[in-house]
């Protein structure tokens, strides 16, 4: 049923049990699912917010363009394959086959590691070469762009190494498979967030 | 993927063994709710003794000497942000939305009970960071609750040290705890509803409690981004908000940031955050209309699209908050418009609320009095509402006592009074236990009759011009001394209200010893909550079997039924449907008179 | 039964109070009636809809209370009613909206005859500019301000030289012409507000924003700061006078420029020194002060606060009745002939050295740091040296009975309520921060710990 049709439905005419035997969910999805959904609309209204106020921000006169360092090529890299290999686990969980999850699993959050140490490495030659927090507005927008995403990267490896423990102890593929698949999810969408944030990022 | 319906799952419920694991670390959501809701209240009562005091400096001057300057300006900030954010925005989601969503949704549990048990601890831990603050040198922040930079981290403010931190923190505490409550209540009015129970059969309360979720969930963020940039302003020395300026005759080490881009964050979070108290509020007050006037709501559709309607027009109406801040005037044309918008559907909800009682079988009980008592204040906020958004009025009006008045009329007032109904309306299915009926209508007196003798006088020192947030009005050419026994009358009001509260709290203890026995469903309520086996409800709300759902919650005087009302639950096979008795409302003789 | 007739009455009640009200707008003094035309309207509008919502509600409490065998209607919803009322609730809305639109134009639509002036906020005091004979105002920025530069003019600007500056909370405007306010702040934000004209603005630190107004009456008005700025928010106080464009003219013209601010000849020590004997007398011979005598200790404190003060004991702004110290002063204040030989006076007494004063009075120490931490150090700064800029003489290490005697004396209304002492006026507000004699000297008692 259409949404507009569900909210124009006049709910005193019709009684008895709509929707047949089963409860009412209004999506065919399981709870985590849709909250993390949820979630992720949430922050990106949070990276909207901070590109908003960033590009209002550079209008302003004391804006000096920060010149991006190279390791942030690198980095981008690093966060694409730590992406794929999230989807292959994905894709190996739910065809049932547990021959190289733990390979695909492991190389994931590795790759994750990876890229959040290359961030920290990136911040280190920044501020190397005297561009601190403080300098200038977009030095500032910077820290904070890359920071923020650094930490919704680290709470997806809290919920990844939850995962690998308990696949490690119990050994079953369905165990981890809504995990996984979720975790999948949250890496896409931290790339995609990623990828709009280097654009913005290397283009002003 | 399958979908297992979660409803339908015999879900894990964490069973608790232990006192301490059934009260403290419960992720049972009626105590989770408890737990809220007292929280809530406890600092709700702080920030009213904070107003008391500067209602007395306000009032009597030099009198009583119990704040000076600084810590006036302690008291306007804390008294405003506890009441929106830690009193009204948590007890109204965190205390009723816990409670009832669950319990009107026919499900057992939240979808995700640690995580709700979680929300609250975060809670907690926000309130003890702003309390902090009362302990730290220089006290808690003096900045307003906007928290306007750059003022709020400059030595001319009270708490600009420590104080401003603190209460940057405890927003960012409170915006996480908020967001795991958040996620949790929309999923489950998304996802656990049971058997029958389609969006447009949900009572009108988790409509409210739902949108106002969403919008929590898409503001906050706002709040979030400002406070994080704000915090660095204000530690690391960046200059997101802050642009050259002088303190104390030197220099500060800031360029070029712009204080208007935090107010524009700020409201687009402020704005909505007034409909995240409201919606609940509309809700919560449709239901015990309803109820006790023993007929269906008027206009369900409408109301529910309202809702949905007000919901989203919350989030372009922010800059007429900033009519007068320096923005490009030009956008005053835009918020003025949008903003008057917002009006209809607003007036619709009201119309809707007195055509229910049009016609009715009004019974008196005390949630009926703070219902209608809220008709009444919310129909005078809304209107002076209309003056505030039109920008050319807004001119002369705002940061005058008008803004003060019509914001506690309209956001203080009205949902307050809605809390009382809905705890007067719940507390029989809380406690299993009735209030004393005398105490509680003494309570509806004074606190109805009390709050109008504050508020409405205080519409005439703005339309003179009195400014807010002054610690003294000092001599002026145009404020006659007569404003002076005004603001004594409405100290005196105030002072009153205040101490009819302890009626309140001495009902809610007493009551739960002495009152008398309420059986299940003491109001002969349709909606689900009051059907369950167990009053109060047990852990799992439902015994053994999930209730299947067959009707709306307004069936209330159905014609040719048994009772005057008919259970959510009840099969159509056993009551007569509306359908049987060819009902049409455009040829009902009754409607002639309208 | 009961809350219908409350709610009739409550009705009944609040107009007659609204019509019995001594309270309301003041008398409009700009060209803003279109503004009040729009009150107006939305006023009988809204009030309109108050009393017939309201009356409909407490008929039906009382209509449809409950009775037995009376049963409720089952109704759940007539669109056609609802779609009448909507419609209804749209007319009143334009009704009001459109007024309101049309008005906005004309407020953000500046005529290009207004002449500009530019109003500054700082923490917590105003100040004024005026373009000089060019009609045009030089540039001025924050970063530039200075205590010889207090607005912070760019000296390199030629535009700026014939600026004329008004360093003080009054201000004066001719009558019957537009005028464009140019608001900047040097701090946080401000807010300027003439209750009287119906406009107001906010001042924000970092650009420019403006207001236009047309006074219609001649007067003074208070200007108020209607946007929280810190602590002194509520004693941050101005005035405008409306002139007639005469007196408006020569008002202006006995005010400096800018050139004339920065081209003042230095003061001379010498005849400072010179005309001192006189004081020394009470005040000791190297300034040093002699309770005995009511004579505090000058030595120390800031050049710009003697010359002020000794400005006010000149006029009669200090020494009125009740403050003996103060009329006291008057006769010799009155021997320094003019504005230079009141600098000269002041520069020598920059010179002599400072020692701290005795101390006469003991107290709570941690009370008095509690109440000075909070209240007093905003202005008079945490080390109790004062500053220029907001105008706060220097405390530490300074005669301690004549603090007490002073704050006394705020309190009381003996000092700061002359209409001229504007200053003053703040510090009887601010002084409620002390609740008597014994507050008073523990803040005393700290402030000696500061020297």
């Amino acid at each position: 049923m259409s949404l507009f049709k569900r909210i124009t439905e006049k709910p005193w005419e019709t009684k008895g049990v709509i929707g047949g035997l089963n409860p009412e969910g209004s999506f065919d999805a399981a709870p985590e699912k849709v909250a993390l959904v949820i979630f992720l609309v949430v922050a990106s209204v949070i990276f909207s917010m901070l590109t908003v106020s960033y590009y209002v921000r550079m209008e302003l006169p004391d804006w000096t363009p920060l010149s991006d360092p190279a390791q942030l090529w690198l980095n981008t890299g690093l966060l694409v394959v730590s992406s794929i290999l999230f989807q292959w686990a994905r894709n190996l969980v739910s065809n049932g086959q547990g021959k190289y999850l733990m390979a695909a699993l492991v190389g994931a959050g590795v790759f994750a590691v990876l890229f959040i140490a290359g961030q920290l490495v990136a911040w280190n030659s920044l501020q190397s070469a005297g561009y601190f927090v403080a300098s200038n507005p977009a030095n500032s927008f910077f820290y904070l762009l890359t920071g923020l995403h650094a930490l919704h990267l680290l709470g997806g490896l809290w919920v990844w190494s939850k995962s690998l423990i308990r696949l490690l102890s119990l050994g079953e593929p369905q165990d981890v498979r809504l995990s996984i698949a979720l975790c999948t999810l949250y890496w896409h969408f931290l790339l995609i967030v990623w990828l709009v944030m280097f654009a913005i990022l290397s283009n002003t | 993927m399958s979908y297992v319906p979660l409803a339908d799952q015999e879900q894990e419920l964490h069973h608790p063994h232990s006192w301490v694991s059934k009260y403290i670390w419960s992720q049972d959501h009626k105590v989770i709710a408890i737990q809220y809701g007292g929280t809530a209240i406890f600092v709700g009562v702080v920030a009213l003794v904070l107003s008391l005091l500067m209602r007395m400096q306000l009032g009597f001057p030099g009198a009583f000497d119990l704040i000076d300057p600084s810590s006036y300006y302690q008291a306007v900030t804390m008294h405003g942000m506890i009441m929106v954010i830690y009193l009204l925005t948590a007890l109204f989601l965190g205390g009723f939305g816990n409670y009832l969503i669950p319990l009107m949704c026919g499900a057992r549990d939240m979808v995700f009970p640690f995580l709700n048990m979680l929300s609250y601890w975060i809670y907690l831990l926000s309130v003890l960071i702003l309390m902090a603050s009362f302990f730290v040198p220089g006290g808690p922040t003096g900045a307003g609750w906007t928290l306007y930079p750059p003022q709020a981290s400059m030595a001319g403010t009270p708490g600009s040290d420590w104080g401003i931190v603190l209460m940057l923190v405890s927003l960012t505490v409170f915006i996480v705890a908020f967001t795991m409550g958040g996620l949790n209540y929309v999923t489950t009015v998304l996802q656990a509803r049971c058997r029958g129970l389609t969006m447009m059969r949900l009572p009108l309360t988790v409509w409210g409690i739902f949108i106002a979720t969403i919008l929590g969930l898409f503001a906050f963020p706002a709040l979030l981004v400002s406070a994080i940039m704000m915090t660095f302003d204000t530690l690391l020395g960046t200059s997101f908000f802050m642009p050259a300026i002088i303190e104390s005759g030197s220099p500060l080490d800031y360029n070029g940031g712009s204080p208007i881009l935090f107010q524009h964050l700020f409201w687009f979070f402020g704005h909505p955050e007034v409909y995240i108290v409201a919606l609940p509020a509309f809700g919560l007050v449709s239901d015990v209309l309803s109820t006790h006037a023993r007929k269906n709501i008027f206009g369900y559709r409408m109301m529910v699209w309202a809702i949905i309607a007000i919901g989203g027009l919350s989030f372009i109406v922010w800059a007429h908050h900033m009519y007068v801040s320096g923005m490009n005037p030009y956008f005053g044309f835009f918020f003025a418009t949008t903003t008057l918008i917002i009006a209809v559907p607003t007036a619709l909800k009201v119309y809707n609320w007195v055509l229910t009682l049009w016609e009715g079988d009004i019974r008196m009980n005390v949630p009926m009095y703070f219902a209608i008592g809220f008709i009444f204040t919310f129909i005078h906020g809304g209107l002076t509402g209309l003056f505030l958004g039109n920008v050319v009025i807004d001119m002369p009006l705002s940061d005058t006592y008008f803004v003060v008045a019509h914001f506690h009329m309209v956001m203080g007032v009205s949902p307050v009074l809605v809390l009382f109904a809905a705890i007067y309306h719940w507390y029989p299915k809380m406690s299993g236990r009735m209030y004393h009926e005398g105490l509680a209508k003494a309570h509806f007196w004074c606190t109805f009759l009390g709050t109008y003798a504050i508020y409405l006088p205080m519409h005439y020192l703005g339309f003179l011009g009195v400014p807010r947030r002054y610690y003294a009005l000092g001599s002026t050419d145009f404020i006659p001394a007569s404003a002076q026994d005004l603001n004594a009358t409405i100290t005196i009001a105030a002072l009153f209200v205040g101490a009819a509260q302890l009626l309140f709290f001495i009902n809610i203890f007493w009551s739960l010893k002495y009152g008398k026995e309420a059986g299940p469903n003491p109001w002969g309520s349709a909606s689900l909550e009051w059907q369950t086996p167990d009053t109060p409800p047990a852990h799992g709300n439902w015994g053994d079997e999930l209730p299947v759902v067959y009707r709306w919650p307004y069936d209330y005087s159905v014609p040719g039924a048994h009772e005057d009302f008919i259970p959510q639950n009840t099969p159509e096979s056993e009551e007569p449907t509306v359908d049987e008795q060819h009902f049409d409302p455009d040829h009902d003789p009754s409607m002639a008179d309208l | 039964m009961t809350l219908s007739v409350v709610i009739f009455l409550l009705v009944i009640g609040s107009v007659i109070f609204h019509f019995a009200s001594p309270w309301w707008f003041t008398d409009i003094a700009a060209d803003w009636g279109p503004i009040d035309f729009t009150i107006n309207v939305t006023f009988w509008v809204t009030g309109f809809v108050f009393i017939a919502i309201n009356l409909f509600l407490a008929y039906c409490i009382y209509k449809f209370r409950q009775k037995e065998g009376h049963k409720a209607v089952y109704e759940p919803e007539n669109t056609k009613l609802e779609v009448i009322l909507a419609a209804v609730t749209t007319v009143g809305v334009v009704l009001m909206l459109a007024p309101g639109l049309f008005v906005w134009a004309t407020i953000v639509t500046v005529p290009d005859d207004a002449t500009e002036f530019e109003v500054m906020g700082q923490q917590w005091q105003w100040a004024y500019r005026y373009p000089g004979a060019d009609g045009v105002l030089g540039i001025a920025e924050t970063a530039l301000v200075t205590e010889s530069n207090p607005y912070g003019i760019n000296e390199e600007d030629p535009n700026g030289q014939d600026d004329i500056i008004v360093m003080g909370p009054e201000m004066h405007l001719p009558v019957g012409r537009p005028v464009k306010a140019l608001l900047r702040s040097n701090d946080t934000l401000h807010n300027y507000t003439v209750p009287q004209f119906r406009v107001k603005m906010d001042l924000v630190p970092g650009l420019i924003s403006y207001i236009w107004f047309e006074p219609t009456e001649t007067g003074r008005y208070d200007i108020l700061c209607e946007e929280l700025c810190g602590i002194g928010h509520f004693v941050m106080r101005g005035a405008v006078v409306i002139d007639t464009q005469d007196d408006f003219d020569s008002w202006l013209a006995a005010q400096p420029t800018f050139a004339e601010t920065q081209a003042l000849a230095a003061p001379s020590v010498a005849a400072g020194q010179a005309q001192f004997a006189l004081c020394a007398t009470c005040h000791g011979a190297q300034g040093e002060g002699n309770q005995a005598l009511n004579g505090p200790k000058l030595a120390g404190q800031q050049a710009w606060y003697i010359e002020r003060q000794l400005k006010y004991f000149k006029t009669g702004v200090r020494g009125g009745e009740g403050d003996s110290g103060g009329q006291a002063m008057a006769p010799m204040a009155r021997t320094l002939a003019n504005d230079d030989a009141i600098r000269n006076m002041a520069a020598y007494i920059a010179t002599l050295p400072d020692n701290a004063a005795q101390t006469t009075v003991s107290g709570d120490i941690e009370n008095g740091e509690d109440i000075y931490s909070r209240n007093c150090a905003a202005c008079h700064l945490e080390d109790g040296s004062g500053t220029w800029y907001t105008d706060a003489p220097t405390l530490a290490g300074m005669s301690d009975w004549y603090f007490v005697t002073q704050v006394n004396n705020f309190k009381s209304g003996i000092r700061g309520l002359h209409a001229d002492d504007y200053y003053g006026e703040q510090m009887v507000g601010m002084a409620a921060a002390m609740s008597g004699l014994e507050e008073i000297e523990d803040v005393a008692t700290y402030i000696n710990s500061l020297r």
